[in-house]
């Protein structure tokens, strides 16, 4: 087991090393530069030209790549142009917002996601499969950003039931330890705050769990049906087990292992989810400073995100295989 | 009968009582992005300024609404006859806010002005290599202009200038010529902590920085010992609301009191509503069509006027700034000082620009091309279909019009280097002087070198002196008159064909009162107040 953690681990340097190489080609291909982005078009070629030399930007494009390597490998992960701030720094103050987004919509996403593959694999072709399979593909085709608009509409401006947009109302001011915003205000004991966060949660976290939970719904039928023709189910019918039982007990475990992949890679999906949820519903998380920098072509925050982001992928699929074995000892990890 | 004048009496009492701004509230305004720093000296974005507008003060100011300048943190100043040396008389008995991570009281001296100036230009100044580069100094060409700043005593600051410059007290005005204390970057940097300037600033502003959730909220609370009397309001919070749509549903859910930028689409909705008011005004800058000169047959002024006169701006203003832009026709905004009432401009007349063409030449027409900007500019939302419909207008006189489009940095480059016949540009005022407009972009000065800023590369001596001459003196009124005359030259010449100004429409509840526009796009809320 040990070795094999290794192995993969040595294994992500030629991963990251790939990212690395990509994100950097790409961002210094897409046209416009950082200094005349920052000057406008009024800018003269000469102050152009000492932007860019304040900013390093005039060094050969190969230096810029090897001592942003260089750099990332010892955990310097550059200043940003724009700001002057220690790129980690600057990710470290956005990053809890995305992981409180993130870990609710998941959640959100596993919970009804398990639920509705269920009920749809036991209840194959019923009207209540129909429904919840045609519920899951237009949650898959659905443009986070249009879905975020039309929950807004609907259930802030319309029914001011819920925030429209924000992490937090303005008349709350959470601190604490963890910077996620619920556990910090249970800390602390201020439950108005912790009220106002949950309810702020609720829409982006639909938002963002919409895919997620669709992908699952329909991961974890079409496993259940698998697994509802195993001989072992039979057997366990025979045995006189309860339908709840057999398909809690016996079937729910053994279909849960294809899910469990999809759950990891669906990592990739939030992150990439929570670009357009947070700029949508105004989330102040990494996915909307990422997209910021872009705008703005700030190199070194775009690069080192990138392969913060790539890093953790890596990380969280791995930690998944290991999970795997654990929860099904028939498979080697070697 | 006592009802009615009971109720009348309610009525009446409630409207002087809505006209006498109100002390208290928080409000909220709901802006389109985060500031990058908190050091105004290093950004160049509207979303940064914002908040340098709040708790910093300038030496000079722009009165509220205006480009007019009024004094600030100096009360008077005097300018020398050569215009080379300025003399800032700074006022006394102001005090920087005092806030948890500065408790020391610190009186604004000379000290600071030098400070906040210095570090901008000095490269042996501790905080030069300090938080980035100076961009709006470089921007701007302040290391031309500056030669030295001097503490003359406690009270008085004097400019040296390299060269004869007019605007550049306008340029006082600005952002990034904010006054910072110099006792609490001396105190940052005995810490170790010099880039706590950016994060944590100490001003004599209106509003007293409380807290930046980076792109969340900004939390600031009133200067009650503000020079200038304290704000109305007890707290102004900034809200980061990225997207426009969603900006405008928090307004209507009356979440937040103020918002910028809305979508055109979305403006109408807005003005239905009824508990929503909208503050417009022209925005400080222009969008144009530069004919240039260097190519046939522009070098021909009966050419640029017929071109002038086929084009259709009201038409296109119509139909694709969707309402957020007014018919341009003089080079600088109305707006702006010294704006010349009695240009008319060249109307739609197809007669007309056909009889010119005929006088020209060109009885058939010709063919030509018009470089389309590929990016949407407050001046101009859409350079492709702004191009489309005067490719078809001038096809109606036989002028055969091809489109050009390349990247925007490409774009730029190869219009200051005059490869264009047309081009489409527009330019965004910085500090509210006609010089900034006039001078940069049709003086001769502008069009001699390249690549070049005046992109129709028009070289008149007569309107080149006049613009010299204005840079040179400082008597307001004199400036105005030669700017006046400077841009009946430019209607007669043809040099471009203005398009539009674009309408800044603010959208805000009812109950936010004393809001105005301010031309230089800053967003001021010390006279803004909320009715309870």
């Amino acid at each position: 087991m040990l070795s094999y953690i290794i192995k993969r681990l040595l294994w992500a340097i030629p991963t990251l090393l790939g990212v690395s190489l990509l994100v950097f080609s790409m961002v210094h291909l897409i046209p416009g530069d950082p200094a005349l982005m920052m000057l406008g078009e009024h800018a003269s070629a000469a102050s152009i030209f000492e932007l860019k030399e304040q900013m390093g930007l005039n060094k050969p494009i190969i230096e810029q790549y090897f001592s942003y390597v260089a750099n990332a490998v010892q955990g310097d992960f550059g200043i940003s142009l724009v700001s002057g701030e220690p790129v980690i720094d600057e990710f470290m103050e956005r990053f809890p917002a995305t992981v409180e987004l993130a870990m609710f919509a998941m959640f959100f996403a596993v919970i009804a996601g398990l639920f509705a593959g269920i009920i749809s694999a036991v209840k194959r072709y019923s009207i209540f499969d129909y429904a919840a399979m045609s519920t899951a593909l237009a949650g898959v085709s659905m443009p986070v950003f249009w879905l975020g608009l039309m929950l807004i509409y609907f259930f802030s401006v319309e029914l001011a039931w819920l925030p429209v947009s924000g992490r937090l109302g303005y008349e709350f001011d959470i601190e604490g330890p963890t910077g996620l915003y619920l556990i910090d205000s249970l800390l602390v004991s201020d439950y108005d705050a912790f009220w106002d966060a949950a309810k702020h949660l609720v829409l982006p976290g639909l938002a963002l769990g919409t895919i997620p939970m669709a992908i699952i719904a329909r991961m974890t039928r079409a496993s259940m049906i698998e697994v509802m023709k195993e001989e072992y189910i039979r057997t366990a019918r025979a045995k006189g087990c309860s339908n709840m039982q057999v398909i809690m007990v016996h079937a729910l475990k053994n279909a849960l292992l294809p899910v469990l992949t999809v759950v990891g890679l669906m990592v990739g999906t939030l992150f990439a989810g929570a670009i357009l949820t947070e700029t949508t519903f105004s989330w102040p998380g990494i996915g909307k400073w990422l997209i910021n920098a872009v705008h703005q072509r700030d190199f070194p925050i775009i690069q080192s995100t990138t392969l913060i982001i790539a890093s953790m992928f890596v990380m969280v699929n791995l930690i998944v295989d290991v999970l795997y074995a654990v929860v099904n000892p028939r498979i080697r990890l070697s | 009968m006592k009802k009615i004048i009971l109720a009348l009496f309610v009525f009446l009492s409630s409207l002087t009582f809505a006209a006498t701004p109100q002390v208290g509230g928080t409000l909220v305004f709901g802006k389109s992005g985060d500031a990058t720093t908190l050091d105004p000296s290093h950004v160049s974005d509207g979303e940064s300024f914002h908040i340098a507008t709040a708790i910093y003060d300038t030496l000079v100011q722009f009165k509220y609404g205006t480009t007019e300048l009024e004094p600030a943190l100096a009360t008077s100043w005097d300018i020398a006859d050569n215009g080379l040396e300025y003399v800032f008389h700074l006022r006394k008995g102001v005090y920087f806010s005092k806030t948890k991570y500065f408790k020391k009281k610190s009186e604004f001296t000379s000290a600071d002005v030098v400070f906040s100036f210095k570090r901008q230009f000095d490269k042996k100044h501790a905080f030069n290599k300090i938080g980035g580069a100076y961009i709006y100094w470089s921007a701007m060409d302040m290391s031309k202009i500056v030669k030295d700043v001097i503490a003359v005593d406690k009270y008085t600051v004097k400019f040296l200038l390299k060269r004869q410059e007019s605007p550049f007290l306008a340029n006082l005005g600005m952002e990034f010529a904010s006054i910072l204390s110099n006792d609490y970057a001396m105190s940052l940097l005995k810490k170790g902590k010099t880039r706590n300037l950016g994060k944590k600033p100490v001003g004599t502003g209106p509003f007293v920085f409380k807290k930046w959730v980076k792109d969340d909220k900004f939390i600031f609370l009133a200067n009650k010992n503000y020079w200038d009397g304290r704000p109305y309001l007890n707290k102004l919070i900034f809200k980061v609301i990225t997207n426009n749509a969603v900006r405008a549903a928090e307004l209507k859910a009356g979440s937040i009191h103020v918002m910028d930028f809305p979508n055109p689409a979305e403006v109408a909705s807005l003005e239905a509503n009824s508990k929503i008011k909208l503050v417009k005004q022209e925005g400080l800058n222009v969008g144009y069509l530069a004919f240039n000169q260097e190519r046939k047959p522009f070098d021909n002024v009966l050419v640029r006027r017929a071109i002038s006169h086929a084009i259709n701006t009201q038409g296109i203003v119509d139909s694709i700034y969707e309402g957020l832009g007014k018919v341009a026709t003089n080079p600088i905004p109305p707006t702006m000082w010294s704006y010349n009432k009695n240009l008319k401009g060249y109307d739609y007349d197809i007669k007309k620009a056909k009889a010119l063409l005929k006088e020209a030449g060109f009885p058939n027409g010709f063919e030509t091309n018009i470089w389309a900007m590929p990016v949407a500019r407050p001046y101009n939302p859409n350079g492709r279909k702004v191009a489309e419909a005067m490719q078809a207008d001038l096809a109606k006189v036989g002028i055969k019009v091809k489109i050009i489009s390349y990247d925007w940095g490409t774009y730029l480059k190869k219009a200051a280097m005059g490869e264009h016949d047309m081009v489409l540009l527009g330019w965004s005022g910085d500090n509210g002087d006609p010089d900034n407009f006039l001078n940069v972009l049709l003086s001769k000065h502008g069009a001699m070198h390249k690549p070049a800023e005046n992109k129709a590369f028009w070289k008149n001596d007569e309107f080149t002196a006049l613009i010299d001459k204005a840079k040179q003196v400082t008597d307001i009124k004199e400036r105005t008159a030669l700017y006046m005359k400077a841009q009946v030259i430019f209607e007669e010449e043809a040099v471009w064909k203005p398009i539009a100004h674009s309408l800044v429409i603010v959208p805000m509840l009812n109950k936010v009162h004393g809001f105005k526009i301010d031309p230089s796009s800053k967003r001021r809320f010390k006279e803004v107040w909320i009715e309870k």
